[in-house]
């Protein structure tokens, strides 16, 4: 079989797959992917598609400050968004931010995946007082609002960490506290396949022919919990760029020096009253874009993964 | 039925201790509390004795009791950063969070349940798709910054609501409350709104989700066999059903709500505990954030408790008092 | 003889899919008399429970009626607006389903369910209400009715939530009564005595009763004709001690010779080869053509409609004229 016959069978294979179809047939989930992709890449290759870099006060001129959208009188072509008060290019900040949100929300589901997962297979796996003690630390945490949680380890580490260090470590402290903050779910979806995998025989009989537990539960188990890890990861994203933009909101995420979505509405919030009102807009609709498009995204790989909920055939 | 309250209570009370076992560590080891209340001149000597006479020197077990026996009785201890009683400061917050936390409860609940039963009986109608858009958006839109588009229009260009603070307040002794004047109901308005949104999204989206299991149901479907009318199938039988779990949830996301409260409180600078909390995090002011930890859990637990109770009234199933005919 | 209570006549039922339609119930005719109990027997998703949800006008969408009239003593309720059919379902027809144990909502006692379904249909007052609920229950056979009227389903055993289901279908007096496997779920030992609670309060009554099943001894205890589905068709229609005695269409042998007897040599069961097909492949021709030992040429090409073949009405070319070729 040539390459292209390969290639061939498996977009159509795709394209047959129930997956695909249900992806097709929703246009705003179309849309959703396209916008997360198109905010993704732009975000990715934002020093080379702006034409400022933010960060660099060299590159900033306080004669260019409070410049307004290009529409508006005033508006400058070189600033197609205006400008903040520091004279910084709205556009190119967006994109700079939304690299920042973006990968401290990619960093932290990571993060709280790992977490989870592993407490997750460890719970289900070994059961017994483990098992109960993990849950009911889950049960707890999951009682309280991540973003109090994510507060809580934020202030602790202010206190524990060195002040003039802070800054530096300020995205790592984030990171940290929202992974911390959103590893339950996670484990315990895992859990739950786990148990149910546990007591299928071919686990069984791979426990019977001595293959080490580690190894049931990473070849055998981890797999086919990775439908529903999907769905968690996804929605915790959109969950963690979300906590991300509201503690730089508040003043204790990401340091000045490295302004995410979140810290650009913050300083905008100064300017609402003045009239530059393009600073805190702008960014708060990307950042809303952003969060909306993951979240379709997620809905819509639930209820793919979820066949209770999947029209099927009558009896 | 009192047996089961007993062991809730009981359960709480390992959650309290656990969570003052947390505020106590910070409390205790995040810092030092002696580098904390004295000033850079006090002598070493000095700080021995404060040290003896705070007890920091005795064993870990009794400072934990003695930290355990001065929440209860309502002493948190000294700010670092205002210096005044935590207790007190907490206090002059309070009444503004429970009050915003309730009004936005209240808009949450009494907006989130008729639309998530319309969405659930009518799935096909143009307002549920507008109810169902208006739940993705009050899902994705950040709390902050409903609230900054919400003083962006009308604060800023239509310049009918205040923007800040609750407006004048009347002084009930141990309470304050803005809920008598009608500037005090102007300036809770956006802030309850933006605190609800979230909420009332979640709530509309459970009751939906609930209802449509519950329309799914034999007894549901029976009913119709009965012949009954549709108001008794729907809000007789499926939005009774429904209520229950959606008890439990709303009642837990009070909860959320007053934690939920520290943003809109940024927003608007509402002057509540949450805006106290956020200003400790950023001090470090280790005193401060225990207490509101340990207040907000013993708020949830509160409220855990009593969604608990109230689940047990409404659900006959839970009720243990009559017996269970055999066979 | 009377005219019948119930004729439907070519019921047509379908499902759309993304695949395409299907159709369930294909060209269904069937009638019963006043007073008589019609069996209705086949494998599940020959279509049986579909009918009689038909009937009552209670298909879960997307299910509908593509084509066919159902007349009730004459008149069609077929297609009749909401709110007509309702007040027939519980009133002139009564249901009774397959699972007693999530038929009633747990949140309601099963006096305020009774009383609730009389209020609905019969112009009494709540105490005649409750007194007539007492009267059902006793009927039934609840013991201690009195007390056990103000309980919730979860107080009663399997079999006893059916017989409270049955007082449920039977309290507005209903002239016919649809039961869908009406003891598939509970005990053996209690199956004999809810059929036999039936088979007399519908005959005190003079009630009809539709009794849809796959358990041929139920058929043989209870009704006075059977009709027999396959994928959706019927294929035998007959007084019952013809169609057990002597059954004619293939597949009927082939039930009655699964079915144990006392006395009878367990190898000696046949089975029927293959499985019903599915509904999006149901083959042209007979439906039971490619499982059929007796099949002919014509049972591939054309689809045979029931006729007549002494007491009975059969489905199949063995017993008429093959059609000519090229039809």
């Amino acid at each position: 079989m040539t390459a292209i016959a390969r290639l061939r069978r498996t977009i159509a294979r795709v394209r047959d797959h129930d997956l695909w179809h249900d992806f097709t047939a929703s246009r705003i989930t179309v849309a959703a992917a396209a916008v997360t992709l198109a905010i993704v890449l732009a975000a990715l290759f934002a020093p080379w598609i702006t034409p400022q870099n933010p960060f660099d006060p060299a590159e900033l001129d306080l004669l260019d400050a409070f410049t307004p959208p290009v529409w508006a009188e005033g508006g400058d072509w070189r600033f197609v968004l205006g400008t903040d008060d520091q004279g910084r290019d709205l556009y190119s900040a967006m994109l700079h931010g939304a690299r920042i949100s973006l990968l401290v929300g990619f960093a932290s589901v990571l993060l709280a995946a790992a977490i989870g997962v592993t407490l997750g297979l460890v719970a289900g796996y070994s059961g017994g007082a483990v098992d109960a003690t993990i849950m009911r630390i889950a049960d707890i945490q999951i009682s309280f609002p991540a973003i109090l949680i994510a507060l809580l380890i934020d202030g602790v580490a202010r206190g524990v960490l060195p002040r003039d260090r802070h800054d530096e470590l300020a995205l790592y402290v984030l990171v940290f506290a929202i992974g911390a903050s959103g590893w339950v779910q996670f484990a315990r979806t895992v859990r739950g396949s786990t148990l149910v995998e546990k007591n299928r025989e071919y686990v069984q009989a791979a426990r019977v022919i001595g293959v080490r537990p580690a190894a049931i539960v990473l070849r055998h188990v981890l797999p086919n919990a990775m439908g529903p890890v999907l769905v968690i990861a996804t929605i915790g994203l959109a969950v963690a760029i979300l906590t991300e933009a509201t503690l730089s909101f508040l003043g204790v995420g990401v340091p000045p020096t490295q302004p995410s979505l979140g810290t650009l509405i913050d300083i905008g919030q100064d300017f609402l009253f003045s009239g530059e009102w393009w600073i805190v807009v702008f960014p708060g609709v990307l950042l809303a874009a952003l969060i909306l498009a993951v979240n379709l995204l997620g809905d819509w790989l639930r209820d793919a993964f979820n066949p209770k909920l999947r029209k099927g055939v009558a009896r | 039925m009192i047996a089961l309250v007993i062991r809730r209570l009981l359960q709480s009370i390992v959650v309290m201790l656990a969570v003052a076992l947390i505020g106590f560590t910070l409390f205790r080891y995040v810092g030092d509390p002696v580098a904390q209340m004295v000033g850079q001149e006090t002598s070493l000597q000095e700080r021995a004795e404060l040290r003896e006479r705070l007890g920091l020197n005795d064993a870990v077990a009794v400072q934990f009791g003695r930290y355990v026996g001065d929440i209860a009785r309502g002493r948190f201890g000294i700010s670092y950063a205002i210096d005044r009683p935590v207790a007190d400061l907490i206090a002059e917050r309070l009444p503004a969070t429970l009050e915003l936390s309730f009004v936005a409860a209240l808009f949450a609940l009494i907006a989130g349940i008729p639309m998530g039963v319309y969405t659930a009986l009518h799935p096909t109608r143009l307002l549920t798709r507008v109810f169902l858009t208006i739940s993705l958006i009050g899902i994705s839109l950040p709390t902050f910054f409903i609230g900054i588009l919400l003083i962006l229009v009308f604060g800023v260009w239509l310049g009918l609501l205040p923007t800040f603070g609750r407006g004048a307040v009347v002084d009930l002794g141990l309470w304050t409350t803005g809920l008598l004047t009608a500037s005090g109901w102007k300036s809770i308005l956006m802030p309850a709104f933006t605190l609800g949104m979230f909420q009332l999204t979640l709530i509309m989206r459970l009751v939906r989700s609930e209802m449509l299991e519950v329309l799914r149901t034999d007894y549901i479907k029976f009913a119709r066999a009965r012949g009954l009318t549709d108001r008794a199938v729907n809000f007789g039988h499926a939005l009774k059903n429904t209520l229950v779990p959606v008890i439990t949830i709303t009642g837990l996301q009070l909860g959320s709500i007053i934690a939920f409260a520290i943003i809109t409180e940024t927003v608007f600078q509402w002057p509540g505990m949450g805006l106290l909390f956020l200003q400790a995090i950023q001090f470090a002011d280790i005193p401060v954030m225990a207490s509101y930890l340990v207040l907000i859990a013993l708020f949830f637990v509160v409220i855990n408790l009593a969604v608990d109770i109230l689940y047990h009234v409404v659900d006959p199933r839970l009720r243990i008092d009559r017996g269970v005919e055999a066979g | 003889m009377s005219a019948p209570l119930l004729e439907v006549e070519d019921l047509r039922v379908e499902f759309p899919t993304r695949r395409g339609t299907l159709v369930a119930v294909d060209g269904v005719s069937f009638s019963i008399a006043r007073g008589e109990v019609l069996g209705m027997v086949g494998e599940s998703g020959a279509g049986k429970s579909l009918t009689g949800n038909a009937v009552i006008g209670l298909l879960e969408p997307p299910g509908r009626i593509a084509a066919g009239t159902v007349r009730l003593a004459g008149e069609r309720i077929d297609g009749l607006p909401h709110e007509a059919i309702r007040r027939i379902r519980g009133r002139r027809i009564g249901a009774i389903f397959q699972d007693p144990l999530t038929s009633l909502n747990p949140l309601y006692t099963v006096g305020e369910q009774i009383v609730e379904t009389v209020l609905t249909h019969l112009d009494v007052g709540a105490r005649a209400a409750r007194r007539r609920a007492l009267e059902l229950l006793g009927e039934v056979g609840i013991p201690a009715a009195a007390e056990r009227i103000d309980h919730y389903p979860h107080q009663f055993s399997g079999g006893m939530r059916q017989r409270v289901v049955i007082a449920l279908a039977l309290c507005a007096e209903p002239e016919l009564i649809i039961a869908d496997e009406p003891t598939t779920a509970l005990d053996v030992s209690i199956q004999a005595q809810i059929i036999r609670l039936l088979r007399r309060l519908s005959a005190e009554r003079g009630a009809s009763v539709l009794l849809i099943t796959h358990d041929m001894g139920v058929i043989a205890e209870t009704a006075d004709r059977v009709a027999v589905m396959y994928a959706g068709r019927i294929a035998e229609i007959g007084p019952v001690r013809d169609v057990l005695k002597a059954p004619l269409h293939p597949y009927t042998r082939g039930l009655m010779d699964a079915i144990p007897a006392v006395g009878r040599d367990v190898d000696s069961l046949a089975q029927i080869d293959g499985a019903m097909p599915r509904l999006h492949e149901i083959p042209a021709g007979c439906a039971f053509h490619p499982r059929c030992p007796s099949a002919v040429a014509a049972c591939g090409r054309d689809r045979p409609d029931l006729a007549p073949s002494g007491a009975t009405e059969v489905a199949c070319w063995l017993y008429r004229p093959e059609p000519a070729h090229g039809r």
